[in-house]
């Protein structure tokens, strides 16, 4: 039996979705406009036999979510900008030791307090490079209240098989909304479970993980030795080993790769409309309805304009923006701060397409009505009296 | 844009007031009759960093088709419970479309010719009739719900019956049905 259409929060949806996912330690201190996720979980982990604290601050939540990981739990945090800021060294921390987890930023204006209840895109650099030193990271932008649920199952099979925290970047506007939707039926949902190396306890130390082969690290706790350090450590052992360059640069440059590497597969890009598209508009999470909404309009007045929308920010969907490039003459990028996501089109376009770029940072969505300007612009030829 | 000429099949809804009033939940409650009947809904708010006070506004569009942009500019029905809220809002209300306010805390003004106005005293009514003003926003949802068909009420009547506690179910029962009488017999 299909199930019905629900009016559903995409805050709830998180929730929802994480649970979905298998998650089952949820730790958090509640801040606009992220608490309707941690409202849900304080009912919902109780109800699947998982673990809901409520932490003094936010540096304390990641480290719980780090803590609970590493004893073999899918755990995760919410948050929003200012909360997001202060975990920032624990997340680094994260990916230095390879803990799966799930960090979901409801974006708010900021910096700062900010504009606590009004929606922003301005935490998505903060999401690449928010901690310290080389790393990589895997970035999530949900555009509706479907997709904050499965995004968010997917940043946990993500974060498993990959070995990393995964970022979920919701932002004000679609974690308050409600939308009616048909959620997936939870049997038809890919899940990645945590499992076990595939050796003897006294083994382990003598296997490794490589680019195509992450191994997964036993619970602690289990039969299996495990070291956990924020120092460089020896990739074969995990153990401290900050003396030998060459241990310090083969960890360096797996970290990175570990994702990289795998970028084509990861990244995941919509795109609407760019078959024959001369102009195309490059928008992520909310901004992006208002595109799509733009698309339609132009279509309906016979002007070739497409959506390209990653749905993965990071990594950057690199081979979609290369296809875009290759196509199109204008790339317009609307977001809802200034510039940052245009700088990273603009650097991967490299001079093969112009680039617009249109910033708003007054807490209001982009409306269709400022992406048609832009696109009446690169199409000032076109008679618009006649549509 | 041009939503009017392509969203012919698309409702646009807001309701305001002043913080505590419910605004939100009048939202949800006529967003959710519109989910159960199978159409397109997406429900939005605005409010500040108050929990209590100044504007705030909840809006629903109802559509047939995929809703892409999810804000409402120009509400083809608009509510307003509050004086400020018709100050701030009530003139956003798109020309022919329909402003409902509560006619025992708006003075309404003569600057919005085109609209159709319709007053009714939902908290006056609620405190006669039911002794609690606080369900107020619920006897506006059953006014509206009765003057533009927007849902049908039965769904609209499931949909309070799910948002609201339970010990407040009849209560709000009650006012949502008050709500359909004063504006049947207006």
């Amino acid at each position: 039996m299909p199930a019905s259409p629900i009016l559903m929060q995409g805050n709830e949806a998180v929730a929802e979705g994480a649970i979905a996912a298998g998650a089952r330690f949820f730790a958090g201190y509640p801040i606009t406009p992220s608490t309707e996720i941690a409202e849900t979980l304080s009912r919902r982990m109780p109800e699947v036999g998982g673990s809901f604290l409520q932490m003094e601050d936010e540096i304390a939540s990641i480290a719980a979510v780090c803590g609970a990981s590493l004893a073999g739990q899918k755990a995760f945090t919410a948050t929003s900008g200012p909360g997001f800021s202060l975990m920032q060294e624990m997340i680094g921390f994260a990916e230095m030791a390879q803990i799966p987890c799930v960090i979901v930023d409801v974006m708010r204006g900021g910096p700062s307090t900010g504009l606590p209840t009004e929606p922003s895109q301005g935490d998505v650099m903060q999401a690449r490079w928010g901690t310290h030193g080389e790393h990589s990271v895997i970035a999530l932008v949900p555009s509706s209240v479907y997709e904050c649920y499965t995004l968010t199952v997917a940043a946990f099979n993500l974060a498993e098989q990959y070995r990393t925290p995964v970022i979920v970047l919701s932002d004000a506007l679609i974690g308050h909304m409600r939308e009616a939707v048909t959620l997936p039926e939870p049997g038809s949902l890919r899940i990645a479970e945590r499992g076990i190396p595939d050796c003897e306890p006294g083994e382990y130390d003598t296997v490794m993980s490589d680019l195509d082969n992450i191994l997964p690290r036993p619970p602690l706790g289990s039969a299996f030795r495990v070291h956990v350090t924020g120092l460089v450590y020896n990739r074969r052992t995990d153990a401290p080993e900050t003396g030998d360059p060459e241990v310090a640069g083969d960890l360096g440059r797996y970290l990175r790769e570990k994702i990289y590497h795998h970028r084509d597969a990861i990244a995941r890009v919509e795109e609407y409309e760019m078959k024959d598209a001369e102009v195309a508009i490059f928008a992520y999470g909310s901004v992006a309805r208002s595109a799509k909404a733009v698309v339609k309009w132009a279509r309906a007045r016979d002007v070739p304009v497409g959506l390209v929308r990653p749905i993965t920010l990071w990594p950057f969907p690199t081979l979609a923006v290369d296809r875009m490039a290759e196509q199109v003459r204008t790339v317009i990028v609307p977001e809802m701060n200034l510039k940052q996501m245009s700088w990273e089109v603009q650097a991967a376009v490299s001079g093969r397409a112009k680039v617009v770029d249109f910033g708003r940072v007054d807490g209001k969505l982009i409306t269709p009505t400022q992406i048609e300007e832009l696109v009446r612009a690169e199409f000032y030829y076109h008679d618009w009296s006649k549509s | 844009m041009a939503e009017t000429d392509e969203h012919e099949a698309r409702l646009e809804i807001r309701f305001s007031g002043s913080g505590g009033q419910g605004i939100l939940l009048a939202a949800a409650i006529v967003a959710e009759a519109a989910t159960a009947l199978g159409k397109h809904v997406v429900q939005t708010q605005s409010y500040g960093p108050a929990a209590r006070g100044g504007a705030s506004k909840a809006e629903a569009i109802i559509a047939d088709e995929e809703i892409d942009y999810p804000e409402v500019d120009t509400p083809d029905v608009s509510l307003c419970l509050s004086q400020e809220a018709y100050e701030k809002y009530a003139a956003d209300t798109r020309p022919g479309g329909l402003l409902v306010y509560d006619s025992g805390l708006v003075e309404p003004d003569d600057n919005l010719r085109g609209r159709n106005l319709r007053g009714i005293p939902f908290t006056q009514a609620a405190a006669e009739h039911l002794k609690k003003t606080v369900v107020a926003n619920i006897v506006a949802v059953g006014a509206l719900v009765e003057i533009t068909g927007m849902v049908p009420a039965e769904a609209a009547e499931a949909a309070v019956v799910s948002r609201v506690p339970e010990r407040f179910r009849d209560l709000n029962v009650e006012a949502f049905r008050l709500g359909r009488r004063l504006a049947a017999e207006a």
